[in-house]
């Protein structure tokens, strides 16, 4: 288990070296200057050059490369280009935002899918699963920012239970999560759907299978065996839907941020795309990189935690 | 009072599956319930476990110690479930939760009837394990670190935990080797006689109930045909069906005697070895040797036999014999072409085809069979096309006895042994010279087996093919091969004319094996033999 665990480490650290070139060189090469860009198309080649030379950008790019690594290993994601402020910061405030909400999302879709699944699969064939079916189906259909506005019409409009938008930090906790209740709901709606129909389709490969049979000659109940043998073997493919879920969730939320007039990470980095605030775009997308490989490697944790087979394969 | 008693028995689940079955168990008796496959057997045991689905409509009466079955509630039949009755399985490998640790499942029939602890239950599980033979392996072995004979006891500890008045083991023994059969065969016989549990055993295999059943009741179509002790139905052997039944299972092919052809495979020297999981983060991988030197060469026209116990290399040599592996040393040619992973000519190819164990799995189900029939003409430069293939294809598709017609239709409109003629008709499309059967009837019924040994054995005959018949059965390769080898973990310990090997054994392991083989009693042998259709 500890040589699976180090050896999964090492595949971490890699794959964040090799992204953190990928997404350098890649910025790199995207056309406009930022020096220019911010001093505006009238400014003087002299003083362009000055502010170049202050942001470090005459310097060679293995140098810049070196220097911005080290920045983020020790914290220092380097200034804003356009806001003149600590990308740190910047970023760190937006985090608060949108891990928690990822989080929420992740729970609630959770909290549905489980027993929207179980009973689909144990039914199967009967009204409940196509009632399950068909409920998965619209959740899939329906565009989460359109459902996000009928949210808002109803509960914040018409019953007035929670503001329509807006984040009022986190020094009143139950506010907070008051008003990420609403985005996590319609984050998380579609995201249930998906693993409501993948965790059901497991379900009935498992149900399938000779050590449920087994599991009834013992004396267990249908109900029982599918608890007590089906739920841990049909983990694996729900797993792997989980961790794709919340890197999207954590970063791909940005319609639902805009719907929500919400200040996290995917309004961020739109904004400084279209500002071509260059250090705040490679630093927010290595942070979310980094995000997903720290996901991946906690899904293969959890992998080899469900099926013991798994540990000790190379 | 019996411990299992049924009567008038009939289940239907669309049409009839049982009709009017009676059957009684005595305490520390062995029943043996044969016939072939979808004669009922299974649906038998299911009825009595009383986990037929819920489709099912059931008349008659089933008792199990004095417990009525048929009527109970779902709720009442779980309080029966793995305390008054156990169950057993054929597919140990897939019978146990691969997720939990063997411990406790064994312990969760414990804790399921009895109001135990876990420390309490844990007992139970160590003993009943202890039981079955493995006193060795500790409770938190999880399955797959076991192998294919030990699970099959945790499955049996499992079903013999809470000491249960009746066990039924359904083909208990038809995925292990001789071997260990022979050793799990023994172990029911002591549960039974010792905890004095009935046994209903389910089995096709007519040389294992010889062995051990006090009575035996043969089905067929959902109906018992014949029963009674052992000994007088297999010395009276009054149904047809029944004396069918033991003429098939005691079959050989008839095999012509044929001079030796030129040499066509020769294989030399054949090494091949796969790396292990470590056992530390950065020792070296341990290697498993899976063949070491094999060597070994077929004449044109030769019928060879090759016998393994799984792990032996069979499948490894297969493969490395197709040129779909490339092996770490050594060299197979046949006809004096080298055949390798990367460059045997497609001529080559076209030589040497394959016919595997599962007839199903081994056809895309998508196409058409005669489009499947047609699929090894890609090896071939000059393959006919149109009208031409059409011909050819009937042509294979009638030499194993099917029809041209056949070709229009999909795979899973054939029974078991048409699809493993299929398989053979498509084996024989490019004309090869040798054929490699894979456990290619392990997985037929008898009667069919008995069909296409003679099948097989008279296309050799029209068509002078040589050919490989791999198989753990030794009375099959006894019926089809003139000469045999015995592989065994990678080596090949002893091989020469099938009869002499089988009859004088030099080799300990093949002695063992031929002792562990349950055979039928030689006196019956003169039953009436079938005939090839």
């Amino acid at each position: 288990m500890l040589a699976y665990a180090l050896r999964r480490l090492v595949s971490l650290g890699l794959s964040l070296v090799v992204a953190s070139l990928v997404i350098f060189l890649v910025v790199e090469v995207a056309p406009g200057d930022p020096a220019s860009f911010m001093l505006g198309i009238n400014a003087q080649p002299d003083t362009v050059a000055a502010l170049r030379a202050e942001l470090g950008l005459d310097l060679p790019k293995w140098q810049r490369y070196l220097a911005w690594v080290g920045g983020m290993v020790t914290g220092d994601f380097g200034m804003s280009y356009t806001y003149r402020t600590p990308v740190s910061e910047m970023v760190m405030d937006r985090l608060w935002i949108s891990l928690p909400l990822a989080l929420y999302a992740l729970v609630l879709s959770t909290a549905l899918a489980f027993p929207a699944a179980l009973l689909a699969a144990s039914r199967r064939g009967e009204a409940g699963d196509f009632a399950v079916m068909g409920a998965t189906q619209l959740g899939i259909a329906v565009p989460n920012f359109w459902f996000a506005m009928l949210l808002v019409l109803l509960f914040a409009i018409n019953l007035g239970w929670f503001s329509a938008g807006g984040f009022p930090g986190w020094e009143d906790p139950g506010a907070a999560l008051k008003a990420l209740t609403l985005p996590a709901v319609a984050l998380a709606l579609p995201q249930a759907a998906i693993l409501a129909r993948v965790m059901r389709s497991a379900l009935i490969d498992i149900l399938a299978e000779d050590f449920m049979r087994t599991a009834r000659a013992k004396g267990l109940t249908r109900a029982q065996a599918l608890w007590r043998h089906g739920v841990r073997n049909a983990l694996i493919p729900v797993l792997t839907i989980l961790g794709l879920q919340f890197s999207f969730l954590l970063a791909g939320a940005i319609i639902i941020e805009q719907v929500f007039f919400l200040p996290g990470l995917g309004r961020l980095i739109f904004q400084a795309i279209s500002q071509r605030d260059l250090i705040v775009v490679e630093s927010v997308v290595m942070l979310l990189v980094f995000a997903v490989i720290l996901v991946t490697f906690l899904t293969d944790m959890a992998y080899a935690a469900v099926d013991p087979r798994l540990r000790r394969r190379a | 009072m019996s411990v299992l008693s049924i009567e008038e028995l009939s289940v239907a689940i669309g049409g009839p599956i049982l009709r009017d079955v009676s059957l009684e168990i005595a305490p520390g008796e062995i029943l043996a319930l044969t016939g072939e496959s979808g004669s009922g057997k299974s649906m038998t045991a299911l009825a009595v476990m009383g986990l037929l689905p819920r489709v099912a409509g059931v008349t008659g009466r089933i008792s199990v110690d004095g417990a009525e079955v048929t009527g109970r509630s779902e709720k009442a039949l779980c309080a029966l479930r793995g305390a008054t009755m156990g169950m057993v399985f054929q597919e140990p490998m897939t019978a146990l939760n691969p997720v939990q640790p063997i411990g406790r499942q064994v312990a969760e029939t414990a804790r399921l009837h009895r109001p135990l602890g876990r420390g309490e239950a844990e007992t139970l599980a160590r003993a009943a394990l202890d039981r079955v033979g493995l006193s060795e392996i500790p409770l938190s072995r999880f399955p797959h670190e076991l192998s294919g004979g030990q699970r099959q006891r945790v499955v049996i500890a499992m079903a013999t935990v809470l000491r249960p008045k009746l066990l039924i083991a359904d083909e208990p023994t038809t995925a292990l080797d001789v071997t260990t059969q022979a050793r799990i065969l023994e172990l029911l016989r002591r549960l039974a006689r010792e905890e004095g549990m009935g046994l209903l055993l389910i089995t096709h295999d007519l040389a294992v109930v010889h062995g051990l059943a006090d009575r035996i009741a043969v089905m067929n179509r959902g109906e018992i045909v014949e029963t009674g002790p052992t000994g007088e139905v297999f010395a009276a052997q009054r149904h047809a069906y029944t004396r069918a039944l033991f003429a098939a299972s005691r079959h050989r092919a008839a095999l012509a005697p044929r001079p030796p052809g030129p040499p066509l495979l020769e294989v030399s020297k054949l090494s091949q070895s796969y790396a292990l999981p470590r056992k530390r983060l950065f020792a070296p991988r341990p290697r498993f040797r899976a063949l070491s030197e094999v060597g070994f060469g077929i004449r044109a026209g030769e019928r060879v036999g090759l016998v393994g116990e799984s792990g032996s290399g069979k499948s490894t040599l297969t493969r490395a014999l197709l040129g779909l592996e490339a092996p770490e040393a050594g060299g197979v040619t046949l006809g004096g072409v080298p055949v390798s992973a990367r460059a045997t000519p497609p001529e080559t190819r076209a030589q040497m085809q394959v016919v595997f164990q599962d007839p199903y799995g081994s056809f895309n189900p998508r196409h058409r069979v005669g489009r499947l029939v047609a699929e090894p003409f890609h090896l071939m430069p000059g393959a006919p096309k149109g009208p031409e293939r059409e011909a050819a294809v009937a042509e294979a598709l009638e030499a194993v006895g099917l029809s041209g017609r056949d070709a229009a239709r999909h795979i899973h409109e054939f029974s078991g042994g048409q699809r493993q003629r299929i398989a053979i008709a498509r084996a024989l499309i490019t004309r090869p010279r040798f054929i490699v059967f894979d456990e290619a009837v392990s997985a037929l019924d008898v009667r069919v087996r008995a069909r296409i040994l003679d099948l097989i054995a008279r296309l050799s005959e029209d068509y002078g093919l040589a050919y490989l018949f791999i198989s753990h059965d030794l009375s099959v390769v006894r019926g089809i091969t003139t000469r045999v080898l015995v592989l065994r973990r990678g080596e090949i310990v002893e091989e020469g004319p099938t009869e002499e090997v089988l009859a004088r054994p030099r080799h300990a392991y093949t002695q063992e094996l031929i002792a562990a083989a349950p055979v039928l009693p030689a006196d019956l042998a003169a039953g009436e033999e079938i005939h090839a259709t």
